[in-house]
């Protein structure tokens, strides 16, 4: 963890130390800041709120939307709640897993793309949806996934990779 | 084999232990309350409090339902899903360990759909947890395996191909336990003991669903995370997931016997673990009043000294410290101290030997040891080690309340609102203890912590002290006057309690002492370096938040103000009324396993047993009469005088018993010229030890394993040590003692440690309902036992003071004489860490050093940085005794102008530096306080450097003992 991530850290913690149940969104403010909830972070949450680091651990790795290491460039959220399913969601999914080689949880080797899993985007009447740095996107069909993922490629290469995944 | 337990002849066994080995589990914790609730089980009446589960008391009922994730020891979870039970009138299939009784309740254990459901239940935890019991540690004691024979398992109809965790790598990081996720079930019962049990939350559940799997920190080694080792997760475990090391090697023991732990003074009850005569594991015990089922990695893991290769098992002798070592007989031995003890008193006087005991050795072997003093050398020259530690205690407690020792048991934390840590650092120095303090902490209490040090109890998970008073070294008295006077002067005071119960004279006096605006935190705040603000709403705090308890160590009592220390303790538990009931107290932790009992038995030169003075005629003639002798109405000398007198030539002999003066007493260079000048040094001990070295006859001593006696706690509760495996070398150390004192022309006509109790207890009030009858039918006793008191007396002073009403001491605040200079410009303080003990003598002999494997000097960033001092680097420690090298820590725990430095290894040389300064009332050194000054260096020092050689030349004299040996 760098210094000035560390620094954040520190801000975000004491920023949320003083809520009831402030564990969750001290988690949150530093996910929303870092993309992450860094490992080397945990120690400072667990002091600033009496824990222990396994407890704050725990409550990391129980939920799937805390990240342990950094997220790719930019992030592609799934919904496979039941109206997406029904409509062929995890058609959908195939197609990410072998588009990106990697599965749920997953960050593509060249750090460009995560793949994430959520349970319904609020979007049921334009299942299947889909979410794309925190763009949402109804009607998503193989195609327009295949743009997505060459669009966010191309990106990256004007760009020069700067792009956050916020 | 001695006394060993015996199941047919004890009163509650029947109903706790199915064998030795395997004890019954009730499922859930015993609940108490008045209102007892009627219910039938499978059509057994039962009737147990209310709030118990249905699991227990079916349990109670003698009915067993299956379960997994429930243990008594747990809070109820109800994960498992096998205690499931029908209850009529009520829908689906409850847990029973999650179910309270209610009035009138029909619980139905067994039925036909209880067992397909629990056989559902285990079909799925088998489909998942590798099938290869008979090569298994736990084979023969597994939960799991016994829940599959109970609901009648008898296939598993979902294969094993499926995903599975049976190919997860083992954590052996942790030297006495394994950790093999491939056999875990997840049932938590490891992740809420260590969170219930001891307090530490070092484990966790990671992920969620089927990747659920217990975790240590942050999914990481057990040796890399929070965990310290003290065993409740492994023993919590229903699997081979955590498994003793020991037993993976050795198997399954076959038979048990409780005994005592010879660690710290909490005094768990353990239950060793035997196959023939060796130890598999050591077992805390749920029926130990001290421990309550709980242990540390001490008493727990680290008692293979006991077998180590370095114990000495034949005695020896030679004339001169510099021959090699002559391996003799007993007879040989024992013969050759008793003349040299006999020719140095018809030469040099009567005085001119002495003995010193242990608060490691049992009551018995004290006692021994203080009689063969008194009896057979004819003098009153012995001392234990307690005057180095807890002697202001003995004397403080004894002026204001009248007994000299702790007025609590440790089961009155648990009903205490105000706790305050004066100079104790119990999560490292009294572990189990510290764990109920912190269950009590997290149930609600308030902490106040005064000491120099930010120890863990100040800022951990799930403990904050409210107030820590981050006092000087040296102003522990200061604190306290400061405190009192603010509940005085805001009249916080328990007047009526005053009135009713202490001596008015004394306490106008006293009042009227601490009223004076000198005792106020703003006048004191530039000694303590307290703010006074802290110590004002400290004061408040314990004097309006209900049950106020003070429990203290050895920072209050190591100073030269230690016995005036106490005596501020006590009267701050007076004036504030918290004397006499349960939840309040003062209460001192003790260093060793038996600094109380050590004091209780008269091994101190001006007391006989009891804390009864030897000027006292009636006294003496009482134990003339017993023991035939005529005996000195004056006191013999101290510790400190027998090194002072043996540098001028007058003390000449010395019998030590399980002491090692050599390393743990102060200005270490002083006490080895003392023994370096005595004729016949006489050491008896397990090992070789510092003070051995300087020794003429060696005679070998037994581990606590190897003998039977008693030890009293710091709670005044005397429990049973048993001989679990026969002596090393032979003999009991009691009867070394008696050898010794026959050949001294002194008989001791005893054949078992009992009958040396039933003398104790004879002649000395406190004890006189105690024996080893009772001790076996009630497990232990805490004193005063007698006919006023015949199971013993858990709380003190209830209706009035031992000495009748309780006497205020005025406390002035004097500042020791060792205070910081320019050429000495820090204070050095000492202590002790969790996984090692005193000088180290067992503990170093075992794997506990994987975790502290050399004493390191603590210090503040601060004062590091202006020396060039970084972590790791060595530094010089000097003072007005001596010098020594360590390693420092750097480390914010510290406050600037404070170092900090423990004692378990001989070669650090704490003791080089500490000086002869020492409490005023009793002579215990001042450890706590040393001026010094702290350098970078780049080689051993000077004391170092010898001590290396002598220490080399010394195994030498050692190694050589075969070639000229008997």
């Amino acid at each position: 963890m760098q210094e000035t991530q560390l620094q954040r850290v520190q801000e975000a913690v004491a920023r949320c130390r003083d809520l009831p149940g402030a564990l969750l969104p001290m988690l949150h403010a530093i996910q929303d800041d870092l993309g992450y909830v860094p490992p080397e972070a945990v120690p400072t949450i667990a002091k600033a709120l009496a824990l222990s680091r396994a407890e704050v651990h725990g409550v990391i790795s129980f939920y799937h939307h805390f990240r342990s290491a950094p997220p790719g460039r930019h992030v592609i959220q799934v919904c496979r709640a039941e109206a997406c399913q029904s409509i062929g969601a995890e058609r959908l999914v195939a197609r990410l897993r072998e588009r990106l080689g990697i599965d749920f949880h997953g960050t593509t080797a060249d750090g460009a793309v995560s793949l994430e899993a959520v349970y319904c985007l609020g979007n049921c009447a334009c299942a299947p949806a889909v979410m794309v740095d925190g763009a949402l996107r109804g009607r998503v069909t193989e195609a327009v996934l295949d743009e997505i993922i060459d669009t966010a490629a191309l990106v990256d290469e004007h760009v020069g990779v700067a792009g956050g995944a916020r | 084999m001695g006394w060993r337990l015996r199941p047919d002849g004890r009163r509650k066994e029947e109903d706790i232990m199915i064998s030795t080995i395997r004890w019954k589990d009730l499922g859930t914790p015993a609940r108490v309350s008045e209102r007892m609730v009627d219910l039938e089980v499978d059509g057994i009446a039962v009737t147990v409090p209310e709030g118990t589960s249905v699991l227990r008391a079916a349990a109670e009922a003698g009915i067993s339902i299956p379960k997994l994730c429930a243990t008594d020891s747990l809070e109820p979870f109800g994960s498992c899903r096998l205690c499931l039970v029908e209850i009529e009138g009520r829908k689906g299939y409850p847990a029973s360990c999650t179910t309270p009784v209610a009035e009138g309740m029909v619980v139905h254990t067994q039925t036909t759909a209880l067992a397909k459901l629990r056989r559902g239940v285990m079909e799925l935890y088998i489909s998942d947890h590798p099938l290869d019991c008979l090569t298994c540690a736990a084979n023969g004691n597994c939960e799991l395996q016994d829940m599959a024979g109970a609901v009648g398992l008898r296939e598993v109809r979902y294969g094993y191909d499926g995903e599975n965790h049976l190919n997860q790598a083992k954590d052996t990081s942790n030297p006495y336990f394994t950790f093999d996720p491939s056999k875990c079930i997840v049932c938590s019962r490891c992740v809420r003991a260590c969170e219930e049990t001891q307090g530490t939350f070092a484990l966790t559940i990671d992920g969620r669903g089927f990747a659920s799997m217990v975790s240590p920190g942050q999914k990481e080694d057990f040796m890399d995370s929070e965990c310290v080792s003290c065993g409740a997760c492994v023993q919590a475990c229903p699997t081979a997931t955590l498994m003793e090391k020991s037993v993976i090697d050795q198997g399954q023991p076959e038979h048990s016997v409780i005994t005592t732990c010879a660690y710290c003074g909490v005094g768990c009850s353990f239950r060793a673990e035997m196959k023939g005569n060796d130890v598999v594991r050591m077992i805390p015990h749920k029926d130990g009043k001290a421990n309550r089922g709980h242990s540390c990695v001490k008493g727990r893991f680290a008692f293979g000294y006991a077998t180590h290769p370095d114990r000495i098992t034949t005695p020896m002798i030679r004339a001169k410290i510099t021959d090699p070592w002559k391996a003799v007989s007993w007879e040989e031995a024992i013969g050759y101290a008793a003349s040299e003890f006999k020719r140095i008193q018809a030469q040099h006087g009567r005085g001119a030997v002495g003995g010193i005991t242990s608060s490691r050795c049992t009551n018995e072997e004290t006692y021994l040891v203080q009689k063969l003093v008194r009896a057979a050398f004819g003098n009153n020259n012995v001392d234990t080690c307690a005057r180095v530690c807890h002697s202001p205690t003995g004397y403080g407690l004894k002026t204001t309340l009248g007994e000299s020792a702790g007025t609590q048991a440790f089961d009155s934390v648990m009903k205490a609102d105000v706790i305050i840590i004066i100079g104790a650092n119990p999560t490292d120095g009294h572990p189990v203890f510290a764990s109920r303090l912190k269950r009590r902490i997290r149930e609600g209490a308030k902490l106040i912590v005064a000491d120099p040090r930010t120890i863990d109890l100040v800022d951990g998970p799930h403990v904050q002290a409210s107030y820590h008073l981050k006092l000087r070294p040296g102003t522990n008295v200061a604190l306290v006057n400061s405190l009192a006077h603010v509940i005085i002067t805001e009249g916080l005071e328990a007047a009526d309690f005053v009135a009713e119960r202490c001596e008015a004279k004394d306490y106008a006096k006293w009042r009227d002492f601490i009223s004076q605006e000198r005792n106020s935190p703003e006048a004191l705040e530039a000694d303590t370096g307290v703010p006074a603000d802290l110590v004002r709403g400290a004061a408040r705090l314990f004097a309006t938040g209900g049950n106020g308890a003070i429990y203290y160590g050895l920072g209050v009592t190591e100073h030269s103000q230690g016995s005036t220390m106490v005596m501020g303790i006590a009267n701050l538990a007076m004036a504030t009324g918290n004397i006499g009931r349960e939840g309040v107290g003062v209460n001192p932790l003790r260093g060793q396993n038996n600094v109380q009992g050590a004091c209780d038995m008269g091994s101190f030169p001006h007391e006989l047993p009891g804390y009864r003075h030897v000027s006292d005629g009636v006294t003496r003639a009482l134990f003339e009469g017993a023991w035939g002798v005529k005996l000195e109405p004056e006191p013999g000398l101290r510790i400190p005088n027998m090194l002072d007198a043996a540098l001028d030539g007058s003390f000449r002999g010395i019998y030590i018993e399980g002491e090692d003066i050599a390393q743990s007493d102060p200005d270490t260079q002083h006490v080895t010229a003392a023994l370096e000048a005595m004729e016949c040094v006489v050491v008896q001990d397990l090992f070789l030890n510092e003070t051995a070295k300087f020794a003429h006859v060696f005679l070998p001593g037994s581990s606590f394993l190897e003998k039977n006696g008693t030890f009293t706690n710091a709670e005044r509760r005397i429990s049973p040590v048993r001989k679990v495996t026969p002596p090393l070398a032979g003999k009991e150390d009691w009867e070394v003692t008696v050898m010794l004192a026959e050949a001294l022309g002194y008989p001791m006509p005893y054949k078992h440690p009992s009958e040396i109790m039933d003398e104790i207890a004879r002649l000395t009030p406190t004890f006189h309902g105690v024996s080893y009858e009772k001790l076996d039918a009630l497990g232990s006793i805490q004193w005063p036992c007698n006919d006023e008191a015949p199971e013993g007396t858990p709380t003190m002073h209830i209706d009035a003071f031992v000495r009748g009403l309780g006497k205020f001491v005025i406390t002035e605040y004097v500042p020791t004489e060792e205070r910081t200079s320019r050429k000495f410009p820090l204070i050095l303080t000492t202590g002790r860490i969790l996984s090692q003990y005193n000088v180290g003598a067992q503990t170093r002999r075992t794997a506990n050093s994987v975790w502290h494997d050399e004493d390191r000097l603590e210090i503040h960033p601060s004062d590091a940085e202006t020396r060039g001092i970084r972590e790791g680097d060595w530094v010089g420690i000097r003072s007005r005794a001596g010098e020594t090298v360590l390693r420092a820590k750097v480390t914010e725990r510290m406050q600037p102008g404070v170092v900090y430095t423990t004692f378990h290894f001989p070669e650090s040389g704490a003791n080089v530096i500490t000086t002869d300064n020492s409490d005023w009332a009793t002579n215990c050194p001042e450890y706590k306080v040393t001026a010094v000054q702290v350098e970078p260096v780049t080689q051993p020092s000077e004391w170092q450097r010898r001590f290396r050689e002598f220490s080399e030349t010394q195994a030498d004299l050692l190694a050589k003992r075969d070639s000229v040996g008997a």
